[in-house]
């Protein structure tokens, strides 16, 4: 079930997939619990979609990180970089012991992804809103050049109360900028609570749809409906797309789901072994085998350790 | 007007200085020497917010329709999908009013341009006091405080026209962040074709040795005027054409101080942050000098005509004179 792209393997069975995605979760909640400080809930409910992009969708090359035919990923709401580590780590871009170095002097992975700090990071973030406008310029220069590489953009429903997401908005609709394939992780939360008590933004869809982009929405927790999303958005013509994917909070993490207080904060080291262990549970589900960190049975396993 | 600036005592003929009646926007510099770029460098692009005309990029527009973004009133949108373009290889020149890029959008600079060490240009146009009429909130005076604050970022303010055209060539040359500031009114030249220009390199326009004279942008004509009275006072002043505020020639500014013992900095902006800010900053570690900092100190500006208020605001040749013989008696 694997095939060939680029130096690449991309991994076009689901349940590889799932496993992967549930690997990444595990790493995220090592890492915060190492940092002792950091976002948690937004990268456990994008597990799925960085999973999907990384093993399957995105050309790119850990190998050759600066490869001139690779698509671009512009993550816009910088927080959840702690996803984005454990996922481009795992793709090979480095170390999976680097994860957790995160947050802590002299570190590759910042609090924040600065992209002169480590291979694979295409922009800087962590101020919300500027993502898209930097992805819809990138597209824009592919155009220019008539090249084929496609701009994916992570970006969040809070950093929809930026004036200059809206600009950027305005922007890839005027020049048309179907090579910009952007992802909304529609979560419903920001740190002060739910999105639509602090700053209503619904209903989303119709807005983008106002404004001539090409909208869907997509389940963002469901690998087989991201998969099939994404691959067919690389279709993509006459517009800038928008991909509303509805995501859960701290997925996989019973106790983090849904709620906003996981916005900001790490798991203590009790509260990650709890999490470890629901999310053994579910690799043992999905591989029926033993943990890969320390070698238990998943039904027993209180991993922390990363070694 | 009389005032014959051949006179000056101590030109540096290096630099092959001329004084015509015929003023020119600084502005009109930029846009002629970005539409020579365009032709010999397919990778120039130009952005725009709605001030095409005011920034001179129409010639560009009409030249390079695709590498001509209008991005319309939105700046913030201007310096990050410039930032997008740098990051493919572009060189892009965001092009504005000063007040709004990068007073506006001072954040998406730092933080997607100057952190990353992105190659985007920042046209601050119709910077300073004499924008007149259009009142204080047009009148940017902290863009050189703002700029010069950020790491990787670079600071210049051409004097007149045809040193605006050799900064715009040479901030296309450079690679990384660069902050070009000029005015909205007709500019008095100095400076000629001849006249060399290399970024991070002051120009001692006039030798002196009782006080030295550092300015840059326009003002740097009323302070010729300044040193000419001066002169005719049997006062020698030194003066510097201090185009480049970051990096700071510190060691032309040394020279002036060991020298002089005496500097006045002439700038149209808020002195804190400023030219006067950075030249104090450096001297008060290497080489303590007795100065006196001329600019907008602490306040706004307001409407009028540029004329009255340069007067007002101090920045008359006049007032020049008798800042320069005050801070001599201290």
């Amino acid at each position: 079930m694997v095939a060939k792209l680029s130096n690449f393997k991309k991994i076009t069975n689901l349940n590889q997939l799932k496993i992967l995605a549930n690997e990444i979760r595990q790493d995220i909640i090592l890492s915060l619990a190492e940092a002792k400080s950091g976002h948690s809930a937004g990268p456990l409910g994008m597990a799925d979609i960085f999973t999907a992009l990384y093993f399957n969708v995105l050309k790119h090359n850990p190998k050759n990180p600066q490869w001139k035919e690779r698509d671009y990923l512009i993550l816009s709401n910088g927080h959840i970089c702690p996803v984005l580590y454990a996922t481009i780590s795992k793709a090979g871009y480095f170390p999976r012991k680097e994860l957790f170095t995160l947050r802590k002097l002299n570190t590759r992975l910042q609090g924040h992804p600065h992209r002169e700090s480590l291979p694979g990071l295409e922009t800087t973030s962590g101020p919300l809103g500027s993502g898209l406008s930097q992805a819809a310029g990138m597209a824009y220069a592919l155009k220019l050049d008539k090249k084929p590489n496609k701009v994916f953009c992570i970006t969040s429903d809070g950093e929809h109360d930026e004036g200059n997401t809206w600009e950027a908005v305005l922007f890839a609709a005027k020049y048309k900028l179907d090579n910009l394939i952007v992802i909304m992780d529609r979560n419903y939360i920001q740190i002060d609570g739910n999105t639509e008590t602090i700053m209503p933004l619904n209903p989303l869809d119709k807005k983008y749809h106002t404004f001539n982009w090409n909208t869907k929405v997509i389940p963002g927790n469901d690998m087989s409906k991201i998969v099939a999303a994404l691959n067919q958005a690389k279709n993509n013509h006459s517009k800038p797309l928008m991909i509303i994917a509805n995501t859960t909070p701290g997925k996989g993490v019973s106790f983090m789901e849904n709620d906003y207080t996981w916005h900001g904060k790490p798991p203590t080291k009790d509260q990650a072994e709890i999490a470890l262990a629901e999310l053994c549970q579910t690799e043992s589900r999905l591989k029926n085998k033993t943990c890969s960190h320390c070698r238990y049975q998943h039904e027993q396993c209180v991993c922390i350790d990363p070694q | 007007m009389s005032i014959n600036l051949t006179q000056l005592k101590g030109l540096n003929k290096n630099l092959h200085l001329h004084f015509p009646d015929e003023k020119i926007p600084t502005r009109n510099g930029y846009g002629e020497s970005i539409v020579e770029l365009g032709k010999n460098n397919k990778n120039i692009m130009v952005l725009c917010a709605d001030l095409t005309e005011s920034t001179r990029v129409e010639q560009f527009q009409k030249k390079f329709p695709e590498r001509f973004i209008e991005i319309g009133v939105a700046e913030q949108n201007l310096v990050t999908v410039a930032s997008g373009l740098a990051h493919m290889g572009k060189i892009p020149f965001a092009s504005s009013y000063a007040c709004f890029c990068p007073g506006r959008c001072w954040e998406q600079i730092r933080t997607t341009i100057c952190y990353n060490n992105n190659n985007v240009k920042i046209i601050g146009a119709h910077a300073g006091i004499s924008v007149g009429p259009d009142g204080a909130t047009h009148q940017m005076l902290e863009d050189i405080a703002l700029m010069r604050s950020l790491p990787n970022m670079i600071v210049i303010v051409p004097a007149d026209y045809e040193q605006t055209k050799k900064a715009t060539q040479a901030i296309a040359k450079y690679i990384g962040p660069s902050y070009l500031r000029f005015a909205r009114e007709k500019t008095s030249q100095l400076t000629s074709a001849k006249t060399p220009f290399q970024i991070g390199k002051a120009q001692i326009l006039k030798d002196g040795r009782d006080l030295a004279l550092i300015a840059a942008g326009p003002v740097l004509h009323e302070t010729l005027q300044a040193a000419l009275l001066l002169q005719q006072h049997n006062i020698n002043a030194m003066v510097i054409n201090c185009h480049t505020i970051k990096p700071l020639d510190k060691e032309t500014v040394l020279h002036a101080a060991k020298k002089c013992k005496f500097i006045v900095t002439i700038e149209e902006a808020q002195i804190i942050g400023g030219l006067g800010g950075a030249i104090t900053e450096y001297l008060s570690e290497a080489y303590p000098a007795k100065i006196k900092r001329i600019g907008v100190n602490d306040h706004y500006g307001e409407s009028g005509s540029p004329e009255e208020l340069m007067h007002k605001f101090g920045f008359s040749s006049q007032h020049i004179y008798q800042e320069a013989k005050k801070l001599l008696r201290r």
